[in-house]
């Protein structure tokens, strides 16, 4: 609230310092603005850039950071009372003080005796930091957009070249902007390392990547003595790769044909209806295809499997009979069924790009020399659109690895080593989700473990999207 | 010489059909497996966009099938005399509202309780809390109403309502469903008594999540969703058109620009989860954002949309010919002035158009808002950017979570609210690229 108020402030002080660097550049030059160097506008917005933007990053740090300044200040000495408790307890403590203190509801827990009047100590100690980070960023910040208006001010005469300067200042703002998307990959990368390194340091990365099973829960009890082993990711590994190569299964072929049929076959009506529609099953949320799977395609596998399962039972395949009519709604099947049709229009729209960029001189030649146009489609230009083909797979591998809510609503819970597709299994996305959502500590493998599996899965996507670029890159053909 | 290679055919004229040579013969035959590997061909293509649309078809009929319903609703209207003897004037939030209710309802039906509240239960079991809660604030408004009889309108049970809708059914075995036959005896009399009318369902949009079914709303979701996207396009739209701007008209191309360029490229592809994770670790566990609420998320979902704004700008600028730039420069135009008075107004309809595509992807996007505690019961409408919140696509997932059937209805119901949001920005999308694109 205060930091909207005082940017508000900043803003008009800033508005200020355009309006009277504009009146002092006109009347260095004499009231005639045509003297100037730049546009009166420059030499305004070159005061209001050195009156605001300072202070304005200085108070954007403030919000961001004093909260945890404030936190490690109150946190710096701890009384005895305090230290007495467990670790998580202590947290509570103080984030309790600091909540009283801010004015907010604090947690249920009631304290009392010394741990009370410890208490009340540390929220008005909690009230005397948080008055003096706030009172000292925005003198801070104050002092700052002054002495850039200051600094600014005397600068400004008609020789003054505003506008370059101000152009170095956007051109600034521009760079940063664009480094932010380089921040971003290196917080995430940074953030995955950091958290599943404290995860490594409990669990090896060979048992991680190698162990065959899968239990996290068991591991929560800090009894467990051989909380090793629990967190092998293999059968996640295994149920990921299942359901990928059964949505590839059905993507592939319905969407390189779809994208064949519409590229070389369809007239333009029909082309120009149906990739519209194609866009529509592009543009549904991850989550409603979920709710799908979950509700529609499950029980109707379910039902189908469980009717012939009844017709098998009795005659010769009497076992394959028992097995279907035990089937249940959370199979791998219908996640994966259900990601290659979400997948569809992915794979499609990508191949239809890829054999468009064919040159029609290809196929021509090939009409020329008699063939048909469905061994034009084999022989030429499949052949020639192969490399950006494969890639198109992959990227939709890639996709097909990282779907989350899908499987997290329409795949199990259960890790299992096995390669039956009427079997449930589990992903590794869908392990993240549930490793986290809930009440979690932050210290436990449990949670640590999920930025393990998240490790894991950006390098492999990572790794299959560079893959991609790479195959384009190499075997493009060149036609022009 | 000639002749030697020539094909034997006969004398000019005298070629019939029926004397067609064994080699003629074997083209004729090739000629038509390749005429039908032809129309194979082609049948297997038409196959598979048919496919592709049935698959469409199906599942927006599926959920509009089973989401149409929560549309509708049914009110029941009954005189409750507020007996005295059963409220307490100075504790008016004590009285139990739902028995008073009940006891209207058993006397318009007919019945009578027994000792042990069977009958009452069975009732209370039809009928929504919401008369209680209406009962209670008419008479803190008013306490001379004590004593004398109001008619109050409300909706009924979720269960009852899915039987007047006609997805609970009477042919159904008794023991299967939620209600038992003297139950459906009840509501058919009350329908018949004309006490039962349908009509548009308001609730679903004046309310918030609530452990009831039918007084569960989508409202809290709306307003959830609409202030985090708020935050994104707020964050996405500036930061990346202004990123793409300087990549794409001032950056010198060298090695650190390719470097920002593919992984731009690369972070369009990384799982949603995985900005999840990163939001978890940066902003709630680093920076103390408060959890589940719209800024953390939309913070998160800011960060997901930057690449694909960035690149969609970047080719809405390269679509704008060098000629303007040049004639800009030609003019005595700086770079920036060129490139902000001239190139990127014109550049402006495609980057809007990416921008909003991008927003209407984040506004469906799940994943990375579990991680961040989104996933919480929040039974009103968010106070403020910082408070809890949870947000349309999350809400059919905890709604999907719900054991109660009627639940799934109102899943599906929320679900098309979420689709028709999502249809209108890509309609504004797709007019916005019709009206203002220019082909040069």
């Amino acid at each position: 609230m205060l930091t909207w108020l005082s940017l508000l402030f900043l803003a008009l002080f800033s508005g200020a310092a355009f309006m009277l660097g504009k009146r002092r550049a006109v009347k260095t030059a004499g009231g005639a603005a045509r003297v100037l160097h730049s546009l009166p506008g420059y030499y305004g917005g070159y005061a209001a850039l050195w009156a605001g933007v300072p202070a304005a990053a200085l108070l954007l740090l403030g919000a961001m950071f004093g909260g945890r300044v404030e936190e490690a200040m109150l946190q710096a000495e701890r009384p005895a009372v305090v230290q007495a408790l467990e670790l998580d307890r202590q947290e509570a403590f103080f984030s309790d003080a600091q909540a009283i203190a801010q004015g907010t509801t604090p947690s249920d827990v009631v304290y009392e005796g010394e741990l009370k009047a410890a208490l009340d100590v540390k929220v008005v100690e909690a009230r005397r930091i948080e008055n003096l980070i706030r009172s000292s960023v925005l003198g801070l910040a104050g002092v700052v957009a002054l002495a850039g208006f200051l600094l600014a001010f005397p600068r400004l005469n008609a020789d003054f070249r505003a506008r370059n300067r101000v152009e170095g200042w956007v051109g600034g703002l521009l760079m940063t902007c664009s480094i932010l998307a380089v921040l971003t990959t290196l917080g995430i990368v940074l953030s995955l390392i950091w958290e599943s390194w404290r995860f490594f340091q409990s669990v090896s990365p060979l048992s991680f990547l190698l162990g065959t099973e899968w239990s996290p829960q068991i591991a929560m009890r800090e009894d467990q003595v051989a909380s090793e082993g629990a967190f092998g990711a293999v059968p996640l590994f295994a149920g990921t790769f299942l359901i990928m190569m059964i949505s590839m299964a059905v993507a592939a072929p319905v969407g390189l044909y779809s994208a064949i049929y519409l590229s070389e076959y369809a007239s333009r009506p029909v082309r120009s209806t149906i990739k519209p529609l194609l866009e529509v099953l592009a543009g549904v949320p991850t989550v409603v295809y979920g709710f799908f799977a979950a509700l529609t395609v499950g029980p109707l596998f379910r039902a189908g499997f469980n009717a012939l399962g009844a017709m098998l039972i009795g005659g010769p395949f009497d076992g394959v009979g028992q097995y279907l009519m035990e089937v249940q709604n959370q199979m791998a099947l219908v996640a994966g069924v259900v990601m290659g049709i979400m997948l569809i229009p992915f794979v499609s729209s990508l191949s239809d790009d890829i054999i468009n960029a064919v040159p029609q001189a290809l196929r021509d030649g090939s009409y020329a020399m008699g063939a048909t146009k469905s061994e034009t489609v084999k022989k030429v230009v499949l052949p020639a659109a192969l490399p950006g083909i494969m890639a198109a797979m992959l990227l939709a591998i890639s996709r097909a690895v990282g779907e989350t809510m899908i499987v997290t609503m329409a795949a199990g819970l259960q890790a299992k080593l096995t390669a039956n597709p009427l079997d449930t299994v589990t992903t590794v996305t869908v392990q993240i989700v549930t490793l986290l959502t809930g009440d979690q500590e932050f210290d436990s493998p449990k949670t640590l473990a999920a930025f393990g599996l998240g490790l894991t899965l950006f390098v492999v996507t990572l790794g299959l999207n560079i893959i991609a670029l790479r195959i384009v890159q190499k075997y493009r053909e060149q036609y022009d | 010489m000639t002749d030697a290679v020539a094909p034997p055919v006969g004398p000019a004229g005298s070629a019939a059909p029926a004397s067609l040579t064994a080699q003629q013969v074997a083209m004729e035959a090739r000629l038509k497996k390749r005429h039908r590997a032809e129309t194979w061909f082609k049948a297997q293509g038409l196959m598979a966009i048919t496919i592709a649309m049935i698959f469409l078809v199906v599942l927006v009929g599926r959920i509009v099938g089973q989401g149409y319903t929560t549309f509708q609703t049914h009110t029941l209207s009954i005189p409750v005399y507020l007996n005295p003897e059963r409220i307490d004037v100075a504790d008016l939030e004590g009285v139990n509202y739902d028995y008073i209710v009940a006891e209207a309802t058993m006397k318009k039906l007919g019945v009578q309780d027994d000792d042990l509240g069977l009958v009452s239960g069975k009732v209370m079991d039809l009928i929504s809390r919401d008369f209680g809660f209406q009962l209670l604030n008419q008479l803190k408004a008013d306490k001379s109403l004590i004593g004398k009889t109001v008619t109050v309108t409300g909706p009924f049970k979720a269960d009852a309502d899915l039987y007047f809708k006609g997805e609970i059914k009477r042919s159904t075995e008794e023991g299967d469903r939620k209600l038992d036959n003297q139950q459906l005896d009840w509501l058919d009399q009350l329908e018949k008594e004309g006490s039962v009318k349908s009509g548009f369902n308001f609730a679903f949009f004046k309310n918030s999540d609530s452990t009831e079914p039918e007084q569960a709303g989508v409202l809290g979701a709306v307003v959830g969703s609409a202030m985090m996207l708020l935050i994104t396009a707020l964050i996405a739209v500036p930061m990346g058109v202004m990123a793409a701007v300087y990549l794409e008209e001032f950056a010198p191309k060298n090695r650190w620009t390719d470097i920002i360029e593919v992984n731009i490229n690369n972070l369009a592809a990384v799982p949603s989860i995985v900005y999840g994770l990163l939001g978890l670790a940066l902003f709630i566990n680093w920076l103390h954002v408060p959890r589940s609420s719209p800024l953390v998320g939309g913070l998160v979902l800011a960060l997901m949309a930057l690449p694909t704004v960035i690149i969609a700008t970047r080719s809405a600028l390269k679509a704008v010919p060098p000629s303007i730039r040049e004639a800009a420069l030609g003019v005595g135009a700086s770079k920036t002035q060129t490139v902000f008075h001239h190139v990127l107004p014109l550049a402006m309809p495609g980057v809007m158009t990416g921008a909003i595509l991008s927003l209407a992807h984040a506004l469906g996007e799940t994943a990375p808002l579990l991680m961040i505690g989104m996933v919480s019961f929040v039974p009103g409408v968010p106070e403020g950017f910082t408070g809890a919140a949870t947000v349309l696509p999350v809400q059919v997932f905890i709604w999907e979570n719900a054991s109660e059937r009627a639940f799934h209805e109102r899943t599906a119901g929320a679900i098309i609210v979420l689709l028709v949001f999502m249809i209108v920005m890509n309609a504004a999308a797709v007019i916005l690229r019709r009206r203002f694109e220019r082909r040069w």
